[in-house]
């Protein structure tokens, strides 16, 4: 048994240690919000942070990151008041929704980062994060608001 | 689960007098006696107690309004506004409903695409035009034929929805009526009430049984534009709150008591069995339950689905050979040879004197290339299929749930109506949730695994390997010009055949030329004295099939970069000539109003460029502007702006996201993306060989909607085939390079 902590929750699995964590996520925990996608760190739809970090949950082997705090869109704190969360409802930035949830994780990433990123930036930060529909100009639309909307809070 | 609905039973007939000339499909049955017709409401058999349904789209109970759309969700935002479309109607507002899609039956038939079918343009309005698109509208009654697909969404329910809502709010007046006394003409709606003269309201769910009692109101008038609360208002789109907050389950987020999983490996070489495997190394692998073979290769199934994936990939095959060409370059050489009348699809369109006209002036020629490409949605294919002694259930998002129903019956030997089919949310489509190959595998494996719910997850490299592609179509163009005029075009065009590709695999194969091979070769709108379009219909390549915007992605591509050829050796401005040439009024118009948009001068000069493009797909015109600059690394997409013209605009906040997305597609696509075949299967088998675009490449694009277009008309689609030529029409006017084959990258990097 591998013992796991998501989104603060202490969790045991009986998996291979070298199982990538996205499958322990999906089909042990039944914690859906990170996608499958591609399997090769290509397209981000699998995006969650371990230790505050954004990662590719399909490249990251159970064995290794158990031990780590590990969170998915699910654990994010008040998630609906989230201005990034906020901002991606307000430009209704999501067609089929899909890789959405890999592009908030890294899009949250970005703006602690980042406090106000530009163009460039964004870029450069959320290239690896693929949208098939193609929602591109609602992404960033939506990061340079929420990150007027983290500014404001504070 | 287990409970075998009483679906439908079909017979596909289309009478080919109905489609002279358009397509007539073939006849497809699993038609038994009583078999149910348009008019039978699918959800009577459903009903509860106390529960009422007034027509297929509207259901109450004592505890909820159910709103049913029968057109499936691929992300193009359908799942939101066919409720919307009712509940304009039915003065309900969001939050007050749940929205179902629809179970397979031929009362949800697709009266949309009585506009493709019938073969006159788009455009003409004529009596004999809209004769015949009254006679396609019998045929697709007769057939019963439930699709989602053709851009035809809007065009199919824009009228029939918001009847379905004006019948169910009157008939709840009628029942408040009844129960109170009170005449029907002072009774009013509102936010889900019916609200007596003196105040009183009653909820609909309180009037549901009542209701039930009496006969709809089926002369129910729908309400004046004017009135309308929600239909062309900025929404919210119902869908959109669950899937940012991950709360929204896909078809792959779904689990069961009990299930397995599967994955699988399959023949490369499209459609050809397995001849033997060798699954030593897998057997022993962690995870695996069992190992089986299936018609065209294997399935390994599995207590994680990475577990699956894994044992499959270890499993070695030998592969019966293709029977297309096994290397790419044969296919190019097999549609450079379908140029002959035994290869003849159809002339679909002749004006004046071709052959004249060509000797007439400066006659200019082409070659124009468009390659297999992959449809590759990011939720990989998937499903769960449960089998038992009754029969199969089966949970998968499909555009087509009466074909699912027969591919999935005809696997293992059942009756079409022995399978139940719900559909499910999905994670984007592009054509490739048209196809059936995780159908008919799943069906495969969840009859070797009686009784055990069976999770079916392709592999993202199976999922290339098996991705049916788009078509791939070579041109041959000639055209002449002469005193500043175009005076002759010659568009001819060898492809492979994607709609009836896709008809022949659904059961409903049909022996016309495919019209999509016309889209965007024959519905020219220039007034070009000599012209003529004619499709060539190659045969023993790839299975294709429809890719978002279908033929026109690729004709488009064609025609639009061909008229910019003869417009810049006519010595014309590119954007000026188009509006003089263009002869339907309204299309005129959105060329000038993407000129007015991007403030189009004529050339731009310091190595950037604009290209503009015009194609009309599913009826629905789109002009484009696209505007590169020449940089040292290669060529970057600035900026661009389209007009489309879609007669009115339903939901203005989607309306733009699916332009700038079907853009993004096109755009994406042209630049980097190609499925070649080796030893007879594709190459490309992730996104890494396959990308589009990605955010940095994405430009800044400004979206228009006007409302000209005598009809209403869908947007899925057409603002996909603008987007390459305009992009190769700027790229050639900012470094005089014309490129004349997809994807662009062979010829220029970009940035």
């Amino acid at each position: 048994m591998i013992e796991l902590t998501v989104n603060g929750i202490k969790r045991s699995v009986d998996v291979v240690p070298e199982m990538p964590l996205l499958w322990v996520l999906r089909d042990e925990l039944g914690i859906t919000s990170a996608k499958y996608g591609c399997g090769v760190a290509q397209c981000g739809a699998c995006t969650v942070h371990i230790d505050g970090k954004a990662v590719r949950s399909c490249q990251a082997h159970i064995g290794e990151v158990a031990g780590k705090s590990i969170v998915t869109l699910e654990g994010i704190d008040k998630k609906e008041q989230h201005p990034v969360v906020q901002a991606w409802i307000e430009h209704q930035v999501p067609q089929c929704g899909y890789c959405q949830t890999g592009q908030i994780m890294q899009a949250i990433s970005l703006l602690t980062k980042i406090s106000k990123p530009t163009d460039e930036q964004i870029n450069q930060v959320m290239s690896g994060n693929l949208c098939r529909c193609g929602t591109y100009p609602r992404i960033r639309a939506a990061i340079h608001a929420a990150a007027a909307k983290k500014m404001a809070e504070k | 689960m287990g409970h075998i609905q009483d679906l439908s039973r079909r017979a596909f007939v289309f009478g080919s007098a109905a489609m002279a000339g358009g397509i007539a499909f073939g006849f497809y049955s699993g038609a038994e006696a009583a078999a149910p017709t348009a008019s039978d409401n699918p959800l009577t058999a459903g009903l509860g107690p106390n529960s009422v349904t007034f027509n297929p789209w509207v259901e109450i109970s004592p505890d909820k309004i159910t709103l049913i759309a029968q057109h499936a969700d691929i992300g193009q935002g359908v799942g939101s506004v066919q409720p919307i479309m009712i509940a304009e109607e039915m003065d309900l507002d969001p939050g007050q409903f749940e929205v179902r899609f629809a179970g397979p039956s031929p009362a949800y038939f697709n009266t949309g695409f009585k506009e493709e079918l019938a073969p006159f343009l788009a455009s003409d309005q004529s009596p004999a035009a809209e004769a015949g698109r009254a006679a396609a509208l019998e045929g697709l009654r007769k057939s019963g034929m439930q699709m989602t697909g053709g851009s035809s969404t809007i065009p199919d329910t824009y009228e029939k929805l918001r009847k379905a809502g004006a019948v169910a709010r009157e008939t709840l007046k009628a029942a408040a009526a009844k129960r109170s006394g009170v005449a029907v003409a002072d009774i009013r709606t509102r936010s889900g009430h019916v609200i007596l003269p003196d105040g009183k309201k009653f909820p609909y769910v309180e009037l549901a049984a009542d209701a039930a009692k009496i006969p709809p109101v089926l002369d129910a008038q729908t309400r004046d534009p004017a009135t309308w609360r929600l239909i062309g208002k900025p929404m919210m789109r119902l869908d959109v709150r669950a899937k940012v907050l991950g709360e929204l389950k896909f078809g792959i987020d779904m689990k069961m008591e009990g299930m397995l999983y599967a994955s699988v490996k399959l023949n490369p070489n499209k459609g050809q069995p397995m001849k033997s495997y060798d699954a030593g190394k897998a057997q022993s692998m962690p995870g695996v339950k069992k190992i089986l073979e299936i018609n065209n290769g294997v399935a390994v199934i599995a207590t994680n689905s990475w577990y699956a994936m894994r044992a499959a990939d270890a499993i070695r095959c030998e592969w019966a050979p293709s029977v297309y060409p096994a290397e790419q370059a044969d296919h190019w050489k097999v549609l450079q040879s379908s140029f002959k009348p035994e290869f003849l699809g159809k002339e679909w369109r002749k004006i004046g004197d071709v052959e004249a006209g060509l000797k007439t002036g400066t006659r200019i020629e082409a070659e124009y290339r468009a390659p297999y490409v992959a449809h590759q949605p990011l939720e990989p294919l998937n499903g769960i299929g449960l089998v038992t002694d009754k029969g199969m259930e089966i949970w998968v998002g499909h555009q087509s749930p009466q074909f699912v129903q027969y591919v999935a019956a005809t696997a293992i030997g059942l009756k079409p109506e022995q399978v139940t089919f719900h559909n499910q949310w999905t994670g984007g489509s592009f054509g490739h949730r048209l196809e059936y190959e995780n159908v008919r595998v799943l069906a495969e494996i969840a009859n070797q695994m009686k009784g055990t719910p069976i999770k079916l997850v392709f592999s993202r490299e199976e999922d290339f390997l098996q991705d049916i592609p788009r078509q791939i179509a070579l041109a041959r163009y000639s055209g002449s010009i002469d005193k500043g005029k175009i005076v002759a075009a010659d568009l001819q065009l060898a492809s492979t055949a994607p709609f009836k590709g896709l008809l022949e695999r659904s059961g409903a194969p049909s022996k016309d030329p495919d019209p999509q091979l016309a889209a965007g070769l024959w519905n020219v709108y220039y007034d070009i004295p000599n012209f003529r379009a004619t499709t060539y219909e190659a045969q023993g390549l790839s299975p294709s099939t429809t890719w978002r915007s279908v033929g026109a992605s690729t004709g488009g591509f064609f025609t639009e970069s061909f008229i910019d050829e003869l417009i810049h050796a006519a010595g014309l401005d590119p954007m000026k000539a188009r509006i003089e040439m263009c002869a339907v009024p309204h299309y005129r118009k959105l060329l000038e109003t993407v000129a007015e948009m991007s403030d189009w001068k004529g050339p731009l000069g310091n190595g950037r460029g604009r290209g503009v493009a015009f194609v009309e797909s599913f009826g629905t015109p789109v002009a484009e502007v696209v505007e590169v600059t020449k940089t040292d690394r290669g060529i970057r997409i600035d900026r661009v702006w389209a007009a489309v013209d879609v007669g009115k605009v339903i939901d203005p906040v989607n309306f733009e996201n699916q332009v700038q997305g079907g853009i993004v597609w096109g755009l994406g696509h042209a630049i980097n993306c190609e499925l070649t075949y080796a030893k007879g299967a594709v190459q490309q088998t992730n996104y890494n060989h396959h990308e589009a675009m990605r955010i940095y490449q994405c430009p800044v694009i400004e979206v228009r909607g006007l409302e000209n277009d005598p009809k209403v008309r869908g947007v899925g689609e057409p603002p996909v085939p603008p987007a390459a030529p305009a992009l190769a029409n700027a790229i050639f006017a900012a470094t005089g390079l014309r490129i004349r084959e997809m994807p662009f990258n062979k010829f220029v990097d970009f940035v």
